[in-house]
């Protein structure tokens, strides 16, 4: 019989306001085993921990419940302090009469019953638990980061300058990211290029970096520490090794036509091509959609153009298999699509552009050369006219319901720059709030409308209406004035709401990290665990996780990547002991649980039982400890009971079934 | 006599629009044919459903300058449906007696050759009882 | 293929011409309007009050006779399909006037929004396609430049109404374009004509037709064309004459070379 202390936990007033904490605690003192109940406000904090571990030495407690938060938020804490008193830190089960209870009751006598069931569950389990050991594995000293812009970059760079290895995989032929694509920065206006480029070169320098572009992920398999990771190096139609980046096959290419993602497809490029100048690795891809040689056989243009002889029609997509015990995800975002606000003729005139269109045509390196001008008929505009808020804060299925947190400063900095630039050009902001809270951020809205003349009018824009004459009449409505306003302007620019790189769905599944309902990867905890995914050994760098801008990307990066290095500093891990296991004479080797394994941890042994004195040789399914992450599937699938799950035991499960059911 | 809060309440309830998801953007007046002609802006119906301040609501010359043209409802990014909610005051002075805005009567005078049963079906739901 | 037809008050009487069109040209496009037997007026508005039932059941009687035929209810009129189908969605999705509804209606088997409710267009587009009516076009309206005028009812709201995108449309260009015309695009194809305003505010109207032919003759139209009687009224009475406004029917028949013989009845 075990000897079990209860513990309930007020949580200041966030249990106490809605569960009677004293009558759980005396509820305790009537079910089987258990020989303490107390209750106290912080169980989590020092002087909690010390109850507890006071209680399992004076009352020789073989086993403990603790009524609290959730197992994700203490279970930890509580486990530790209870070995620290000597118990088996798996003796030890939460009752969750938080998040599962006071939180979402208003009623007190209702939420105090519940609080006794589930008391009373996690007291029939503790009854059937039974001390477990963790095993441990080994952490393989290489961290993969998935995707190259600021944030993957600064996460490789911080690791490796920690002495581990570091793979980049970048989807597209360059690192960079959306950074690459930005003209000037807020608040500083310095320019991206020339903070950004220094970093790329850095990390395509570093010896503990190694960089796959034009590369994707194609599967994950693993754990935390111990990842293999399978990565699809597209066919680049380029020897790497070979080629010079001498540019001269861009030149000669004569299929031009092929719009230029890097420049949000404004201009266009040539199928053999570098996104742009300052790309790393300067070495071309070969789009082969748009290539005349892929597409009819001939041409061959750019082999023959080669001085070094790098290309190669005949590369084939190559899967390189790595293993690493670190992952982090930097998949970045993009700007939504438009076409559901077509009030604002984003598809009905050339002079309606996104913000981001904006950073290439203001970029000197970009589709006009850094001169500001309307793409219908290369004027430069005198009237500019900002929308504010395109697609964010919506309630509606049109655009997100989050702020994308970044437009109020870009556009801030877009409207100072031209009146600086263009001081013969007006620049007027339709805004709903300016939301500036950064260091030094509110100071340069301020500059922008003090300094700059820039007009911010708070209303929104209802439509954009293209004139015969190519201008753009603006209705908008300026509240504070009680007006409805139409203004004539020469071109329109649309804060475009950010969101998750549209691929990091099918990353998450691969990872089993999860995500919301917006596509952004949910961290650990929102306050005290930012950039870890709840799926141990993966982290969180940049707007993949949220929006944010470029210092907070940073700051994030350098964050998730300590969290890298705090586990690839491990020589091993301690594994969770709550694995499956066959019992063999029920066993009858049916395979259903190795197929719905997420793990591949069940494989099938022929051995000799011995059931009840016959002897025969059987096909037995065997759980390989190191890969089984306890998650049950197969306990539940398993047709004859065979398989059972340690410290989830399907008799523990029962008993607390029947404990709520009392 | 109804209080302002339960008249309120029927506003909300006829429309069945909840006006505190409103994030006053604007973008209802900034899309309103009518706006000049109204005295309460589309924008500021919410806050007089707020405020409950329905007397000045029911008594303002909007009620009968909107279109129901839906623009407002289409924008709105918030999903709060201004022409909805004006509508729904409408609907209250309609009801009561005598708060018909159109009479039979004044008909004959209204129509020309051309008018199509349309206009007179559809000025009577919106105007009258 | 044989559709329950609803004509509308208007199509019986001020916008008989859009209704014979109507009838004419599906006939050679090899589809058949049934007209539902003492089908009642819609009420011309759709009534916003989530506690109007009795304003709908006109609605109510002609999906649910469509729906006993075994037919798709297709509309001409904007009133008429904007007022029907918004009705229909309440039948399917709204459990309170559903269960009202059908308390009032006392039907053998109750109304849950079956019935599908197609525009004239919406069949032209998605039944019959836009290239099969190229197809048996005879007399190409060459030349024409054509604003298409799609006020309000067709489109919005949007979602509701799942006719075209509600701020850029393309049903009524691709029409035109079918028809061997030039479709003008132009910004205000989607802003009200002032609707029933027009009865008792007669300046508003005005104004907002000005801004709509403005626009229209800005962008190179030399005529609207419109699904919706009350809209060809306020567009006619407001225009100087200025921009033809005619029915899309009209020129669908015209395009058919079936407009002689209408015109002859």
């Amino acid at each position: 019989m075990q000897r079990i202390g209860v513990f309930v936990c007020h949580c200041g007033s966030n249990i106490a306001a809605t569960v009677d904490v004293k009558k759980v605690a005396e509820m305790a003192l009537h079910e089987p085993g258990v020989v303490h109940a107390e209750d106290y406000q912080y169980m989590c904090s020092e002087a909690g921990q010390e109850k507890i571990q006071k209680a399992i030495k004076e009352k020789n407690l073989t086993g403990l419940v603790v009524c609290s938060c959730s197992p994700r938020m203490h279970e930890t804490t509580f486990r530790n302090a209870a070995e620290r008193a000597g118990l088996n830190p798996y003796m030890v089960e939460i009752a969750n009469i938080r998040e599962h209870c006071s939180w979402i009751h208003k009623d007190i006598e209702e939420a105090t019953e519940k609080a006794v069931i589930l008391m009373r569950a996690a007291v029939a389990k503790v009854n059937l638990d039974a001390p477990l050991k963790p095993g441990e594995s080994r952490v393989t000293k290489r961290a993969l980061v998935i995707g190259g812009g600021i944030a993957g970059i600064q996460t490789a760079l911080d690791i490796a300058e920690a002495g581990y290895p570091v793979d980049i995989v970048e989807k597209t032929p360059s690192i960079g990211g959306r950074m690459s694509q930005l003209d000037k920065t807020f608040p500083t206006l310095d320019c991206s290029s020339c903070i950004l480029t220094p970093k790329m070169g850095e990390v395509n320098a570093h010896p503990l970096i190694n960089i796959y572009t034009y590369s994707e992920v194609e599967s994950v398999s693993g754990f935390v520490g111990d990842f293999t990771v399978e990565i699809r190096k597209k066919a680049r139609s380029v020897d790497m090794n070979k080629c010079t980046g001498c540019g001269v096959c861009q030149e000669k290419c004569p299929s031009k036509k092929t719009p230029s993602e890097f420049n949000r497809g404004l201009n266009t490029r040539s199928a053999i091509y570098t996104p742009f100048a300052q790309a790393v690795p300067n070495v071309p891809v070969i789009d082969r959609d748009a290539c005349i040689k892929f597409k009819t056989g001939k041409c061959g243009i750019c082999s023959k153009v080669c001085q070094a002889g790098a290309i190669d029609y005949d590369q084939i997509d190559e899967i390189v298999t790595e293993k690493y015990g670190a992952i982090v995800v930097a998949t970045g975002f993009d700007m939504i699509k438009l076409d559901k606000y077509d009030e604002y003729a984003y598809s009905q005139s050339k002079d309606v552009i996104t913000s981001l269109e904006l950073e290439r045509i203001m970029n000197a390196a970009g589709p006009t050369g850094g001169h500001l001008e309307r793409l219908s008929d290369g004027k430069a505009p005198k009237e500019m006219v900002f929308i504010q808020c395109v697609g964010s804060r919506c309630a509606d299925d049109r655009g997100k319901s989050y702020c994308s947190k970044v437009c109020c400063m870009y556009t801030a900095k877009h409207a100072m720059l031209i009146r600086d630039k263009y001081p013969d050009t007006n620049v007027t902001v339709f805004y709903i709030d300016v939301r500036t809270p950064g260091k030094n951020f509110d100071e340069f809205y301020r500059r922008a409308v003090e300094d700059y003349g820039v007009n911010y009018i708070k209303g929104q824009v209802g439509k954009v209406i293209p004139q015969p004459n190519g201008k753009l009449l603006v209705q908008g409505a300026d509240l504070l004035d009680n007006k409805q306003i139409l203004k004539e302007a020469d071109m329109v620019v649309l804060a475009a709401a950010i969101e998750p790189n549209p691929d990091v769905r099918k990353i998450a599944t691969m990872l089993t990290a999860s995500i919301d309902t917006n596509n952004f990867l949910t961290e650990a905890h929102a306050k005290l665990r930012p950039v870890e995914s709840p799926t141990a050994g993966i982290f969180l760098s940049g707007v993949c996780q949220g929006p944010k801008d470029i210092p907070e990307t940073v700051s994030q990066a350098g964050a998730a990547a300590v969290k890298a290095i705090g586990l690839l500093a491990k020589d091993k891990l301690l594994t969770n002991p709550c694995t499956a296991h066959s019992d063999e004479l029920l066993c009858n080797g049916c395979s259903q649980c190795a197929n719905v394994c997420p793990y591949g941890a069940i494989t099938y042994e022929d051995k000799e039982v011995n059931d009840h004195g016959i002897r025969e040789t059987r096909r037995i399914a065997v759980v390989n400890d190191a890969l089984c992450q306890g998650c049950g599937a197969c306990t539940v699938t398993c047709p004859s009971g065979a398989m059972d799950l340690q410290g989830f035991s399907n008799r523990q499960i029962l008993a607390e079934v029947d404990a709520i059911c009392r | 006599m109804k209080t302002e809060h339960s008249r309120a309440e029927m506003i909300k309830e006829i429309s069945g629009v909840n006006p505190l998801k409103c994030m006053k953007c604007g973008k209802c007046s900034a899309s309103c044919p009518s706006y000049n002609e109204m005295d309460i802006k589309p924008h500021q119906f919410v806050s007089y459903v707020i405020n409950e301040d329905i007397e000045s609501l029911v008594r303002s010359k909007s009620l009968w300058k909107c279109l129901s043209c839906f623009a407002c409802v289409e924008r709105c990014p918030r999903d709060v449906k201004p022409g909805k909610l004006i509508d729904a005051a409408r609907q209250i002075v309609v009801r009561e007696r005598g708060g018909n805005y159109l009479l039979a009567d004044d008909i004959p005078e209204l129509v020309d050759p051309d008018t199509p049963q349309q206009l007179l079906v559809s000025a009577l739901r919106r105007y009258r009882r | 293929m044989k559709y329950s037809y609803f004509p509308g008050c208007t199509l019986k009487n001020k916008a008989v011409d859009l209704d014979h069109y109507a009838r004419v040209s599906a006939e050679a496009l090899g589809f058949e309007l049934e007209e539902i037997s003492e089908w009642q007026c819609c009420g011309g508005v759709y009534p916003l009050g989530t506690d109007e039932i009795a304003t709908k059941l006109a609605s109510v009687r002609a999906l649910n006779d469509a729906k006993e035929h075994g037919q798709d209810l297709v509309t001409v009129c904007s009133a008429c399909h904007h007022v029907i189908k918004r009705v229909n969605d309440d039948m399917k999705n709204v459990d309170d006037i559903r269960t009202r509804a059908n308390n009032y209606m006392k039907l053998d088997e109750p109304y849950e929004g079956e019935t599908t409710v197609l525009h004239y267009l919406e069949v032209l587009r998605d039944r019959v396609g836009f290239d099969e009516l190229k197809k048996k076009v005879v007399k190409p309206l060459t030349g024409k430049k054509i604003g298409a005028y799609y006020g309000c009812l067709l489109l919005r709201p949007g979602k509701l109404m799942a006719f075209d995108d509600p701020e850029n449309p393309t049903i009524m260009e691709d029409f035109i374009r079918a028809l061997g015309a030039e479709p003008v695009i132009y910004p205000y194809r989607n802003e009200c004509c002032g609707g029933y305003i027009s009865l008792k505010e007669e300046d508003m109207s005005k104004n907002m037709c000005r801004k709509i032919e403005e626009s229209a003759a800005g962008f190179g139209a030399d005529m609207l064309i419109t699904a919706c009687p009350l809209c060809m009224y306020n567009l006619n009475k407001n225009n100087g004459g200025n921009l033809p406004v005619y029915y899309f029917t009209e020129l669908l028949a015209e395009a058919l070379g079936l407009k002689e013989e209408v015109d002859e009845q």
